[in-house]
């Protein structure tokens, strides 16, 4: 099937060579940054972890969304996500190979990193969530390889592949807990030291992640012959309202109890991210705009016919996402930070090796997954002559 | 981007090191030659008590971080980003927040603080890393780093509540005063921070923050052992730790 990949228009091709440029860039300055070492980057012995990391959070999510499509149809037998499931699985798979992608480029020993498999250290979240990631990925490429053989083929699905299905729906929801384990176990860190941060974790993906599929659904109409259809593009659109409404409930949660008791080392990280700590103000801009469009785009979802017609409904699903992308893409990681365990304030900003790094890696995964679609498009002869 | 020989060989011996892991580690580690001339120091539970008074009787004096960061190769950035501390003074109301409040004595409230790693019982940094590179010594409950095992992910630093542990965010030697060559250089991408001397307790020396301390403000002893004079000190005077609400319980005591 991937030889589907090597055939296309113009258009195509200029896409895929755009993506291919911009990954360039973003090698050179990777090697940079190989041979200077990560104090290429803003960060410092202060803000230990950034922009990589805080991508590869957001990321985890959009890959473990997949589940709100695999769910309804596997599960809930709901025929009309049928033709979108393959979309929710590899929009899934690219989006675990960049969080892969961003964690390697995060280590300062990267060619160290087999190191976590030689040593496996089953108290380290680290190591569980590599697992778990790496299984994810496994389960994806399986799933989405046999149930698109068999359309082709014209052929049902073997009954094996349903309990690997119905494992990969846990395993989803695994890779962000264990994800937000990896900060909401350190004692060190109040911000992030919260029982809630793992739901509110899914809640956020399963918002940005399904306002993609939608957005990409959007677009396969327009660009190719795909067409999802109304009902369920709509579906998704009432997901995505859910889940934003509740994301913006535990949000709150969070706000209640750390303004309420007022406990200073709770306190200060959210006064850091809305107003500023000692001078910084680096995220309070972010920090509003986030909060504006998710109020913004949850009244739009709110109101029925803002949500069906599909113009309104991309403009929702925009904010939705720009809005969960600044929440945890920026302010969620940075802010555990602000202030230090020593009360200190040191400023981050991304330096541009770091946003080029990062912005390769993103182009890395629209490489996958227009590579991906094309291959489930050809399959069901949907792209145009 | 061209690549020269020497190069190369860098790339890929670093490729080999990841890949060999443990068993390289042994063979790279700088073994540092016995000195038979004293009995290493032993102990089951290592610990310091730092006496302020003594300490800010001294004012500004920074000898024990001098002397440590000497002592370790530790480097000396211009950039504070790139930061490499062992040992160093903070002001006394960040490093005990919980004990700050608006009439503090003033003599305290000013006094720069000596903080290191606190050799913790029960340390969430060795619980965090995912390779076993950071580990706490069973016979006398040092909490080791290998920087040839390090793989750079800085979980550890995140996990540390006292902000003890530093990261070489580029190559650290051409920034080292003068390199001794009886302890071993960091490559760039590792995490290092202080191993209370445990090298020149094996060669039967206390740590060098304590033997340069002219105040005698640091003192360092087995807290397993009842005569020690860390034990009779904690018995005798009243002492504080830092974050003791956390659950870590770390070794390094101070008496205000």
């Amino acid at each position: 099937m991937l030889e589907k990949t090597l055939s296309g228009d113009r258009r195509y091709w200029g896409w895929v060579f755009v993506l291919l440029a911009i990954m360039g860039l973003g090698f050179i300055f990777y090697l940079k940054q190989f041979g200077y070492g990560l104090g290429i980057t803003g960060l410092s012995r202060d803000i230990t972890w950034g922009l990589y990391i805080a991508q590869f959070t957001f990321l985890v999510g959009v890959a473990a969304s997949a589940v709100m499509v695999v769910l309804p149809y596997y599960l809930h037998n709901y025929k009309a996500f049928g033709k979108i499931t393959i979309l929710g699985e590899f929009l899934a798979i690219p989006a675990v190979i960049m969080c892969m992608t961003f964690i390697f480029v995060d280590m300062g020993q990267p060619f160290r990193i087999l190191n976590m498999f030689l040593h496996p250290t089953l108290n380290s979240m680290m190591f569980w969530d590599s697992v778990a990631l790496g299984g994810y990925l496994v389960l994806n490429i399986i799933i989405s390889h046999h149930t698109l053989t068999a359309e082709r083929k014209g052929v049902p699905p073997k009954t094996w592949i349903k309990p690997i299905i119905i494992l990969s729906i846990p395993w989803a929801i695994s890779i962000h807990t264990v994800t937000a384990f990896l900060y909401s176990g350190l004692a060190a860190r109040p911000f992030w030291l919260t029982a809630i941060l793992a739901p509110r974790f899914l809640a956020s993906a399963f918002s940005s992640g399904p306002a993609l599929l939608i957005l990409l659904c959007l677009v396969l109409k327009k660009l190719t012959r795909f067409d999802a259809g109304k009902e369920p593009v709509q579906k998704l659109a009432v997901i995505v309202t859910y889940a934003m409404a509740i994301n913006i409930f535990f949000i709150l949660m969070e706000l209640f109890t750390a303004i309420y008791s007022d406990m200073p080392h709770h306190v200060s990280h959210f006064e850091y991210l809305f107003f500023g700590l000692q001078g910084d103000t680096t995220l309070v801009p972010f920090t509003w705009v986030s909060v504006i469009l998710a109020v913004i785009s949850l009244v739009m979802l709110l109101v029925p016919s803002v949500r069906r017609s599909e113009k309104t409904l991309a403009i929702a699903c925009v904010a939705v996402f720009a809005s969960i992308w600044i929440d945890k893409g920026l302010g969620m990681v940075i802010t555990g930070f602000i202030p230090s365990p020593l009360g200190q304030v040191t400023p981050y900003w991304p330096t541009w090796p770091e946003f080029l790094i990062s912005l390769a890696i993103y182009s890395f995964g629209l490489l996958l997954l227009t590579g991906l679609y094309k291959i489930a498009l050809s399959v069901r002869k949907e792209l145009p002559a | 981007m061209s690549m020269d020989r020497r190069k190369f060989m860098r790339v890929s011996g670093l490729a080999a090191l990841g890949l060999a892991g443990g068993a390289s580690r042994d063979l790279l580690a700088q073994e540092t030659p016995p000195d038979t001339t004293r009995a290493p120091l032993t102990g089951s539970r290592w610990a310091l008590v730092v006496d302020l008074r003594k300490c800010m009787a001294a004012g500004d004096c920074t000898d024990c971080s001098q002397a440590c960061h000497r002592t370790h190769n530790v480097p000396e950035f211009d950039n504070p980003k790139d930061e490499i501390k062992w040992i160093w003074k903070e002001s006394f109301e960040h490093v005990f927040e919980e004990q700050e409040h608006e009439f503090l004595e003033e003599a305290l409230k000013h006094v720069k603080t000596p903080v290191l790693c606190n050799h913790c019982d029960n340390p969430p940094c060795v619980r965090v890393c995912p390779t076993q590179a950071t580990w706490k010594r069973e016979q006398d409950g040092i909490v080791m780093m290998d920087w040839h095992r390090c793989i750079g992910c800085r979980y550890c630093v995140l996990a540390c509540p006292y902000g003890s542990r530093s990261f070489n965010w580029r190559d650290p030697r051409p920034f080292i005063k003068e390199i001794k060559p009886d302890f071993p250089t960091r490559s760039r991408g590792v995490v290092e921070k202080c191993t209370f001397c445990e090298e020149r307790l094996a060669r039967g020396l206390q740590p060098s923050c304590v033997e340069a301390c002219k105040e005698r403000a640091l003192i360092f002893g087995d807290l397993e052992d009842p005569d020690s004079e860390v034990r009779r000190l904690l018995k005798e005077r009243f002492t504080i730790r830092r974050k003791p609400g956390l659950g870590t319980q770390p070794e390094v005591y101070y008496m205000v």
